[in-house]
């Protein structure tokens, strides 16, 4: 899996969690916070869409690992990858 | 005594919040039961059939409407937590409601969804309050719109620094009392900031279907998410052991058990579910601020539209017949002097129209006057009161011909505080439930939460977040920091 894969399968799920928000133009090196109107009970709900759709699981001290694209991509393609390998 | 499944929660009751938080939990992977007393979900806000005729009950119309692509608003934070489509609801807007004050309604506020329209009303009626006014709409602006653990306070105070007239204060407080205060005069300053954005900031609208259509959506997420529900039966009792509930004893005389418990029965009716004889009962506050309030509503249903009868083309009144106006239950089976007149047709439905016309008019009601009456009694009081309120309802509708109206009616029928009261369990038919809130939810047991009217987020889309608030808050942020209790 790429880098961009990932970040399109985090976008993804952003897009059911928050159908009202537009990602057409989602910076990747900028805080999603920053772009989107998401409370701490929405990267919730991203961690939970990750484990239900993916197998991934993210312990709360690295939520702040999901703060932007290109953080989620640094720390979720790996973890992608090791599910793959598993399969 | 037969032993059913264990659960990860139990929800006690299938009302907006009750089903608000067993989707938010089942979608987390929850092993979530709801059991309902009641065969028909939906709860202060449900529906009911009488001679083919669906009739909603509660909802004139949901609140805190904001058209798509307004952010940061509780409709769309709820629809986000429960993944629900807007197109789903099928919200409607309103055409345009009235504050009508005076014998027939002589000082008259117009307001839509569009806020703009109430205050040049306010500007034009009132123009050496609307600076005050003004203020007042932007001090609300700025307050959190989803949080829920507002402070307790007088909003008679807070509408006070800025606005003088008393009318105008009476006016403002008119709606806002009669579509979410469970205290008398007065409410929370926290339940004031709501409500007054509910309303006037943001806006009112309908599913064509009306409150079915929200129930069928909640019903469905909640049952797709892997919910377990059981109508007809309720939980009898709470077994409380070590200060937590330990078991519950459904209707059936089946025992489970959870790890957590979340009530949406009100407070009082949760705590005479625990068994009293057990010592972790810690006192619960017994003065109220108020009584428990509660109301009639006559409904009418008619052969033509509302406004074909000269009921004209307004969604909602809101009526005082004088200057002085008391938000209080009555000395009276039924207090006439003020209330709510309902026009369901009277929402955007575009192409299309609610087959028949409906008048719903609503007051305050004393259920104490209404309960123990013989049952022919109680009838014959239903009728004359119901009456009574078309009547009143006619004083404000200045076209209303009461003859062609009692001509085109084709069904009717009447709630009181005694019908409410049965069908959803809240004591004393208390629409708001109980004047005291509880917003942290917390009971004396560990794991038992209370959501709904008694934790206190009210309307519509407050009772849904309630729901999802009380969920996140006691059982899903908890995990997710890994140190549930559980």
């Amino acid at each position: 899996m790429t880098k961009d894969e990932c970040k399109q399968l985090v976008i993804e799920i952003i897009a059911d969690i928050a159908p009202d928000e537009d990602l057409s133009n989602l910076k990747p090196d900028v805080r999603l916070r920053d772009q989107l109107q998401l409370d701490s009970m929405d990267f919730l709900d991203i961690v939970m869409e990750l484990r239900k759709r993916h197998g991934i699981e993210v312990p709360e001290s690295d939520y702040m690992k999901l703060a932007s694209l290109d953080s989620c991509a640094e720390y979720l393609t790996p973890k992608f990858e090791a599910i793959a390998g598993k399969k | 005594m037969k032993i059913g499944p264990h659960y990860d929660v139990v929800i006690i009751g299938a009302g907006m919040s009750g089903l608000a938080a067993g989707i938010r939990l089942a979608h987390f992977g929850r092993r979530v039961a709801l059991f309902e007393r009641h065969n028909a979900p939906g709860g202060l806000n449900g529906f009911y059939s009488i001679g083919g005729r669906k009739y909603d009950v509660g909802l004139h119309a949901v609140t805190n409407f904001v058209p798509p692509g307004v952010k940061g608003t509780p409709l769309g934070k709820l629809l986000r937590q429960l993944r629900i489509d807007r197109e789903e609801l099928g919200l409607c807007p309103q055409t345009g409601s009235r504050i009508a004050f005076g014998p027939r309604g002589e000082t008259s506020l117009r307001f839509t969804n569009d806020f703009a329209v109430l205050e040049a009303g306010v500007a034009d009626r009132f123009p050496r309050e609307i600076d005050g006014f003004r203020r007042l709409a932007a001090f609300v602006r700025t307050q959190d719109a989803v949080s829920f653990d507002a402070p307790v306070g007088s909003a008679r105070e807070l509408v006070r620094e800025h606005v003088r007239d008393s009318l105008l204060e009476e006016m403002i407080f008119c709606p806002l009392f009669y579509y979410g205060s469970s205290r008398e005069r007065d409410m929370d300053v926290g339940q004031f900031k709501i409500m007054f954005r509910a309303l006037f900031l943001e806006g009112l609208a309908r599913p064509f279907e009306g409150v079915r259509q929200v129930i069928r959506v909640l019903t469905e997420k909640y049952r797709e998410a892997g919910g377990e529900r059981h109508m007809r039966c309720g939980v009898a009792r709470i077994a409380a052991r070590d200060g937590r509930a330990a078991a519950l004893v459904l209707d059936d005389g089946t025992e489970t058990t959870a790890d957590h418990v979340l009530s949406s029965i009100g407070s009082a009716e949760t705590l005479a579910l625990c068994d009293p004889s057990l010592p972790a009962a810690t006192p619960v506050p017994t003065v109220a601020p108020s009584k428990r309030l509660s109301f009639v509503e006559a409904i009418r249903v008619l052969s033509a539209q509302p406004a074909a009868l000269g009921l004209g083309t307004e969604t909602i009144i809101f009526f005082n017949d004088s200057d002085q106006f008391s938000y209080a239950r009555p000395d009276a089976q039924v207090d006439l002097r003020s209330g709510v007149i309902c026009l369901p047709n009277n929402f955007q439905f575009g192409e299309r129209q609610l087959p028949e016309g409906l008048l719903r008019v609503t007051a305050l009601a004393d259920h104490g006057r209404w309960a123990g009456l013989p049952g022919e009694r109680y009838q014959v009081d239903k009728r004359r009161w119901f009456e009574e309120l078309t009547a009143v309802a006619c004083r404000f509708l200045p076209a209303a011909d009461p003859a062609a109206l009692q001509a085109a009616t084709v069904a009717t029928d009447m709630f009181t505080p005694c019908t409410v009261e049965r069908f959803t369990g809240h004591l004393e038919g208390a629409v708001y439930g109980a004047p005291l809130k509880n917003p942290t939810g917390r009971t004396h047991l560990a794991n038992l939460y209370l959501c709904g009217t008694d934790q206190g987020l009210l309307g519509i889309v407050g009772s849904m977040l309630s729901g999802i608030s009380m969920a996140n808050l006691h059982i899903l942020e908890p995990a997710a920091r890994g140190r549930t209790l559980a």
